[in-house]
C-alpha cells in the first residue's frame, strides 16, 4: 500500500488522475459551487425574483433553521439514515455476509443475485414495486397477512421507507462485508472457537479490529447516499403531512414544488455540512477505538 | 456440538426470512406484466402477452430502453475509465491530503445530484451546447458519479497487493505494461462491480435526464415510464408494469454477463 | 445571474466535447423551422392532443407555408416538471416557438420575463386576429395578466358535486339532487351514510391530493363562503369564510364518518376517489368535468362506468346558504384551463403567431375535440360540439357563468400549499380555528405580512 510498486512516477499519477479531476472540476465542483452560492440569494424559477434575484446573505439559512418543518424533517431523516443504513444495511449487510461467508453453491448464489437484484433495479421501477406491496386496498402484504385495509403507509409511514430502504441498500454493504470478511484468516476464526469464544466475542476480538477501515468506508457512503435518497418520494409523496418528509424530499418540494431555488440551494448546503458532521463523527469514534484497543494490547492480551 | 447445531438452524432460518423479504416485492413485476386487467395485488395472472403488444405500440418505448443503453452505458463506459485511473494513482502515489480532498468531492457530489442544483446544471449545459445530446447526460450523471467510484476503487486498489506489481518491474515491465498485464486483471472484479453501479444508478435517474434532453427520441427509459400516466395522473398499471419489466432486463442481464464473467464483488482475485 | 468565467468552462471541456460526437441534426436547407411544445405524448399522458399536433396541426399548416418545418416536442410529466423545464429553457431564451404552460403561470412567468405580451411579439396581426370576438371576457382572462393578453386559451373546465344515483335512490334521496346549501349536502351525506354508504361524500383535502385539494374544495367552498383567496390586491387569512371553510370539513372528516379521512392522506389519494366512485362506494364526489370526460367516461376512462349516463348525476356547487356566494351567487365554481404562449425569444416571431392563431382557429378546435368532447375557448365551436354531452352543456350554461378563476401570481402555489396544510390539520383532528390560525401564520410569511392581508 501507498508505494508506488509499478514505478508509475508522478508525472504520470498527475496524468491519470487529471481527466477525473478535469470532469469533476466542471461538472460537479462548479455546479456546487454555483449552488452554494444561490443559497445566498433569493432566486426562485419564476416570478420577479427570478427576473432580478438579490442576494439575501444568511436568510435562507436562518429561515430554514426556524422552520418547524425543517427541523421536523431533519430528525426524520437522522432517524432515517441511522434506522436504514447505519442499523439496517450495515447490520444486514454484515450478517448476511457473515453466514454466507462460509457457504458455496446455490444458496449463496441465490441470496446473494436476489439481494443484489433490489440495489440494481431501476429507481423508478422499485417505487411502484413497494406501492404495490404496502398499499392499503390492494396491496399484496395485506393480502398475505390477511390485514385487509391496514395502511401500513399512512400509519408507519417512517417505518415503511426505512424497511424499503434496507431492503434497496443491503446489497452494497453486504459485498462490502464480504470482501473485508476475506481479510480475517480463518484460522484466526478457529483458534477463537476453540478456546470457547461465542460469536459476539469472536466478532469483537478478531474480525472488527480487522475491518475497521471497510467499516469507515461503508458507513462513510452509505450515510451519504441515504441522506440523499429521493426514492421513497414515489413511494410516500413525503406524506402524510410531512411524516415521511425527510430532506431530499423536501428540498424537491422548496426547489422544485414551490420554486425557492434559492432556499433549496442553502438546503442542500446544509445537507453537506450534516454529512460532514456524519463523517467526522465516524472518524473519531473508529479512531478511538484503535487508541482503545493499543491501550488495551499494550495491558497483556485480553481474557 | 448443540450450540453449533441451533447455530446452523438459526442461520438457515435467517436465510430463508432473507430470501422472503427480498423476494416479495419483487413478485409484482412477475405477475401484472402478464394480467389481462393489472391491479397492483400480486395475484396468479389471467395469462395474457396483450400488454406488450400495447406497450410496443407506445412510439418511444423501444428507442428509450436503446436511448438509456447509450446513456448509461457511456456513463459507465466513462466513470469506469477515469475512476479506475484516477484510483490506482492516488492508491500507489503518495499525495498528501488525498482522503480529505476525495471526500469533499463525495459531498459535493451530493449537492449536485440533489433538486436544487438543477438550474447551474442546465445553464452549464446550455452553454457548453450540450443541451438535447446523450452527451450532456452522460457527462453531468458521470460528474456526480465519479468521486463515489474513485473512493470505492481506490479502497479496493489498496486493498490489492503491490508485490506482483513490484516482481514484473523487476523483469524490466514498463509501468503501462504492469497497469496492462497485472493491474487491471487483478481488479476486474471491482471495475466490473463498479460499472454495474455506475449503470443502475443511471437507469433510474429522473430529473437531470428530463430537464437535460428535449428530443422523446432521445428520451431514456426512466423518463418514457413517467409518460405512461392520463390527463389526472392516473398511472397506466398494464402499461407501468410491461416496461418496468422490460425496462429491467438489461440492467439485470448485464449483472448476470459480469457475475459470470468476472464475478461481482469488491474484492480481486488473489489474496494476499 | 451571469456566468463567471464562460470561455475557461468552455476551453475546459473542449476536449471532452470534441472526443464525441456533436449534436447537429438539423437538416435546414434554407427553410423554417417552428417548434411546438406541450405537456402531452403519444402513447402516454395527454395521447390525443399530442396525436392532434402531430397529425392534424402539422400536415395542415405545412400544407399553406410550403416552406416552413413545424416539429412537435412533447413531454408527459407531472405539471411542476413540465413548468420546470419550461421556464428553464425560457430563462435561457431557447426553447420552442409556441408553447403549452397552465394559465396559472402565465403571471409568474410574465413577472420573471419569460413571456412577453403577444402583440409585442407576434406584431399588430395578434389584435386582427378574427378569434377573440368568438372567446368570451372571462375565458380570454386565463392568458390576461396585468390586463395584458399573453397567450390564447385553450379552454375551460368547471367544477360541480358529481353523485350516484343508485347510491340516492337506496337512501330515498332524490333522483335529480338540487342542493342550496352546504347543510344539504351535510344531510344528504348524513342519509347516505345510514343507508350503508361506505364514504358518503368526498371532498378532496390534505397535501397530498395538491391542487386538487385548492381547486375541488378549499377554493369553490370558499366562493360558497362569499370570499375569495386574493381580492383587491390583497391575500385573504385567517377570515370568518376561511374558518367556515374548515369548519365543513371538520363536519365532513371530524369523526362524523361522512367522508374517508385516510384517503386523503394517500399518496395516489385522489386515484382511488375515482376507483371508489366507478366501484359505487361514494355517494357525493366534487370534481371538474374532467371527472366526466375522461375518468368514468365508459370506454377510455381511468375508471370506466359502463352506465355513467344513467347512474352518474350532477350539479352546480351550493353557497353556505343561498346568496351566500360571491357576488351575491347561490351557486359557485372555479375554473382554470390551459394557454398556448409565444416565446419571446422565437427566432420567427411572426410565423410563430400564425401557427398559433391557426392552433386555435375554429377548424383547428374543432378537430382536437374530435376525439374528446371538453369546452374549447370558441363560442362558435362550443355550440357546434356540445350539444352532443348534455353534461359539458350544463357546464357551459349553468356553471361557468358563476365561475372565479386563480390569481396568476408566482406565489400563488405556495398559498394553495398553506391551504391545503390547513385542511390536512383539520381532516387530522386539529379544530378549524387552530388551522385557521396557523394558515394566517404561514400566509404571512409567504406574502410578505400582515399588510398585504386582507380581513
Amino acid at each position: 500500500m501507498n508505494t508506488d510498486a509499478a514505478g508509475l512516477g508522478k508525472g504520470r499519477a498527475v496524468a491519470f488522475v487529471l481527466p477525473a479531476l478535469a470532469l469533476i472540476a466542471v461538472f460537479l465542483v462548479f455546479p456546487a459551487l454555483w449552488t452554494i452560492y444561490l443559497g445566498l440569494t433569493d432566486y426562485r424559477l419564476t416570478g420577479l425574483a427570478a427576473a432580478n434575484p438579490q442576494v439575501v446573505g444568511l436568510d435562507n439559512y436562518t429561515g430554514a433553521l426556524e422552520d418547524p418543518r425543517f427541523l421536523t424533517s431533519l430528525w426524520l431523516t437522522i432517524l432515517y439514515v441511522g434506522g436504514s443504513a447505519i442499523i439496517g444495511q450495515a447490520g444486514l449487510g454484515f450478517t448476511l455476509a457473515w453466514i454466507l461467508r462460509a457457504r458455496t453453491g446455490p444458496v449463496r448464489r441465490i441470496v446473494e443475485g436476489v439481494v443484489l437484484l433490489s440495489w440494481i433495479l431501476p429507481s423508478t421501477v422499485v417505487g411502484f414495486l413497494w406501492f404495490a406491496l404496502l398499499d392499503r386496498d390492494e396491496g399484496t402484504l395485506n393480502a398475505l397477512l390477511h390485514t385487509p385495509g391496514f395502511a401500513w403507509l399512512l400509519d408507519y409511514p417512517l417505518l415503511s421507507i426505512i424497511i424499503f430502504n434496507v431492503w434497496r441498500g443491503t446489497a452494497f454493504s453486504m459485498m462490502l462485508y464480504a470482501a473485508a470478511l476475506e481479510n480475517v484468516p480463518p484460522s484466526h476464526l478457529e483458534t477463537a472457537r476453540l478456546a470457547g469464544a461465542s460469536v459476539p466475542q469472536q466478532l469483537r476480538d478478531v474480525v472488527f479490529p480487522r475491518i475497521r477501515r471497510h467499516i469507515l468506508t461503508n458507513l462513510l457512503l452509505i450515510s451519504l447516499w441515504t441522506f440523499n435518497d429521493f426514492t421513497p418520494f414515489v413511494l410516500t409523496g413525503g406524506g402524510p403531512e410531512g411524516r415521511s418528509e425527510i430532506l431530499p424530499v423536501y428540498v424537491y418540494r422548496v426547489a422544485l414544488r414551490d420554486g425557492q431555488l434559492g432556499v433549496g440551494a442553502a438546503i442542500s448546503f446544509l445537507i453537506l455540512l450534516i454529512n460532514l458532521v456524519f463523517a467526522l463523527a465516524y472518524l473519531r469514534l473508529l479512531r478511538g477505538q484503535r487508541r482503545q484497543q493499543e491501550v488495551a494490547a499494550a495491558g497483556g492480551p485480553p481474557a | 456440538m448443540i450450540r453449533h447445531v441451533l447455530g446452523r438452524l438459526t442461520a438457515t432460518l435467517f436465510i430463508a426470512v432473507t430470501l422472503a423479504f427480498f423476494t416479495l416485492p419483487m413478485l409484482w413485476l412477475a405477475s401484472a406484466p402478464f394480467d389481462d386487467t393489472p391491479t397492483i395485488t400480486t395475484s396468479i395472472p389471467e395469462f395474457t402477452l396483450r400488454n406488450f403488444a400495447a406497450i410496443l405500440d407506445n412510439p418511444y418505448a423501444l428507442g428509450s430502453i436503446r436511448n438509456s443503453l447509450i446513456q448509461g452505458g457511456g456513463a459507465a463506459a466513462l466513470v469506469v475509465a477515469l475512476a479506475a485511473l484516477a484510483a490506482y494513482a492516488l492508491s500507489r502515489v503518495r499525495v498528501p491530503g488525498r482522503d480529505a480532498l476525495l471526500y469533499l468531492l463525495l459531498l459535493l457530489s451530493s449537492v449536485v445530484t440533489g433538486t436544487a442544483a438543477m438550474v447551474p446544471i442546465f445553464e452549464l449545459a446550455t452553454r457548453l451546447d450540450l443541451i438535447d445530446t446523450h452527451l450532456g447526460v452522460i457527462l453531468v450523471v458521470t460528474g456526480g458519479l465519479l468521486p463515489a467510484a474513485i473512493f470505492i476503487l481506490k479502497d479496493f486498489m489498496d486493498e490489492t497487493p503491490t508485490s506482483y506489481e513490484e516482481s514484473a518491474r523487476v523483469f524490466g515491465a514498463s509501468p503501462l505494461q504492469i497497469l496492462r498485464h497485472i493491474v487491471i486483471p487483478l481488479v476486474r472484479p471491482g471495475l466490473a462491480t463498479i460499472a454495474v453501479w455506475a449503470l443502475a444508478s443511471v437507469w433510474g435517474g429522473f430529473l437531470f435526464q428530463f430537464i437535460l434532453l428535449r428530443d422523446p427520441e432521445k428520451a431514456p427509459g426512466s423518463v418514457i415510464l413517467y409518460t405512461l400516466y392520463t390527463e389526472g395522473g392516473a398511472p397506466r398499471l398494464e402499461l407501468i408494469s410491461t416496461f418496468s419489466l422490460l425496462y429491467s432486463l438489461p440492467v439485470v442481464a448485464m449483472y448476470l454477463f459480469v457475475s459470470q464473467r468476472y464475478g461481482f464483488r469488491f474484492h480481486g482475485g488473489i489474496k494476499r | 445571474m451571469r456566468f463567471p468565467s464562460r470561455p475557461a468552462v468552455i476551453a475546459a471541456t473542449a476536449v471532452l466535447i470534441l472526443t464525441s460526437c456533436g449534436t447537429g441534426t438539423d437538416s435546414g436547407s434554407g427553410s423554417i423551422t417552428l417548434t411546438i411544445a406541450a405537456n402531452s405524448i403519444q402513447g402516454g399522458k395527454n395521447s390525443e392532443s399530442a396525436t392532434w399536433i402531430k397529425q392534424w396541426v402539422i400536415p395542415e399548416f405545412e400544407k399553406t407555408h410550403q416552406n416552413v418545418k413545424v416539429l412537435f416536442q412533447p413531454s408527459g410529466v407531472d405539471d411542476e416538471q413540465y413548468k420546470t423545464k419550461i421556464a428553464l429553457d425560457l430563462k435561457s431564451k431557447a426553447g420552442a416557438d409556441v408553447i403549452d404552460v397552465d394559465g396559472i403561470w402565465v403571471g409568474e412567468f410574465a413577472q420573471a420575463g419569460y413571456i412577453k405580451p403577444l402583440t409585442d411579439v407576434g406584431g399588430p396581426a395578434v389584435d386582427q386576429w378574427e378569434g377573440w370576438s368568438q372567446i368570451p371576457q372571462a375565458v380570454q382572462g386565463l392568458g390576461i395578466f396585468d390586463g395584458k393578453k399573453y397567450g390564447l386559451p385553450q379552454g375551460t373546465d368547471g367544477r360541480v358535486l358529481f353523485y350516484n344515483k343508485t347510491l340516492f335512490k337506496k337512501a330515498g334521496l332524490p333522483d335529480t339532487w338540487e342542493p342550496t346549501s352546504w347543510q344539504d349536502i351535510i344531510d344528504a351525506g348524513n342519509k347516505l351514510k345510514t343507508a350503508g354508504v361506505p364514504v358518503p361524500i368526498q371532498i378532496n383535502a390534505g397535501t397530498a391530493m395538491g391542487e386538487a385539494t385548492t381547486m375541488q374544495g378549499v377554493l369553490p367552498l370558499l366562493a360558497g363562503a362569499g370570499s375569495e383567496i386574493y381580492a383587491d390586491g390583497k391575500w385573504t387569512g385567517a377570515s370568518q369564510a376561511v374558518k367556515d371553510v374548515l369548519g365543513f370539513y371538520q363536519q365532513i372528516y371530524g369523526g362524523s364518518g361522512l367522508g374517508d379521512p385516510k384517503l386523503q392522506q394517500e399518496a395516489k389519494g385522489r386515484d382511488k376517489s375515482f376507483a371508489q366512485f366507478a366501484q359505487g362506494k361514494i355517494g357525493i364526489l366534487a370534481e371538474s368535468d374532467y371527472f366526466w370526460r375522461s375518468v368514468v367516461e365508459p370506454n377510455a376512462g381511468v375508471a370506466p362506468m359502463k352506465d355513467r349516463d344513467q347512474v352518474v348525476g350532477y350539479t352546480r356547487i351550493p353557497a353556505k346558504e343561498p346568496g351566500g356566494g360571491i357576488r351575491g351567487q347561490d351557486h359557485v365554481s372555479m375554473s382554470g384551463g390551459a394557454v398556448r404562449v409565444l416565446n419571446p425569444f422565437s427566432k420567427n416571431p411572426k410565423l410563430a403567431w400564425e401557427l398559433l392563431a391557426f392552433m386555435h382557429s375554429a377548424a383547428a378546435t374543432k378537430s382536437q375535440l374530435a376525439g374528446q368532447v371538453r369546452i374549447s375557448s370558441r363560442t362558435d365551436v362550443n355550440s357546434e360540439v356540445l350539444t352532443a354531452d348534455p353534461m359539458l352543456k350544463y357546464i357551459a350554461d349553468e356553471v361557468l357563468p358563476t365561475t372565479a378563476y386563480r390569481p396568476g401570481l408566482a406565489v400563488y402555489p405556495q398559498v394553495s400549499t398553506a391551504l391545503q396544510e390547513a385542511t390536512a390539520a383539520v381532516v387530522s383532528g386539529t379544530s378549524a380555528d387552530e388551522a385557521a390560525s396557523a394558515y394566517q401564520a404561514k400566509l404571512e410569511g409567504l406574502v410578505g405580512g400582515a399588510a398585504n392581508i386582507g380581513g
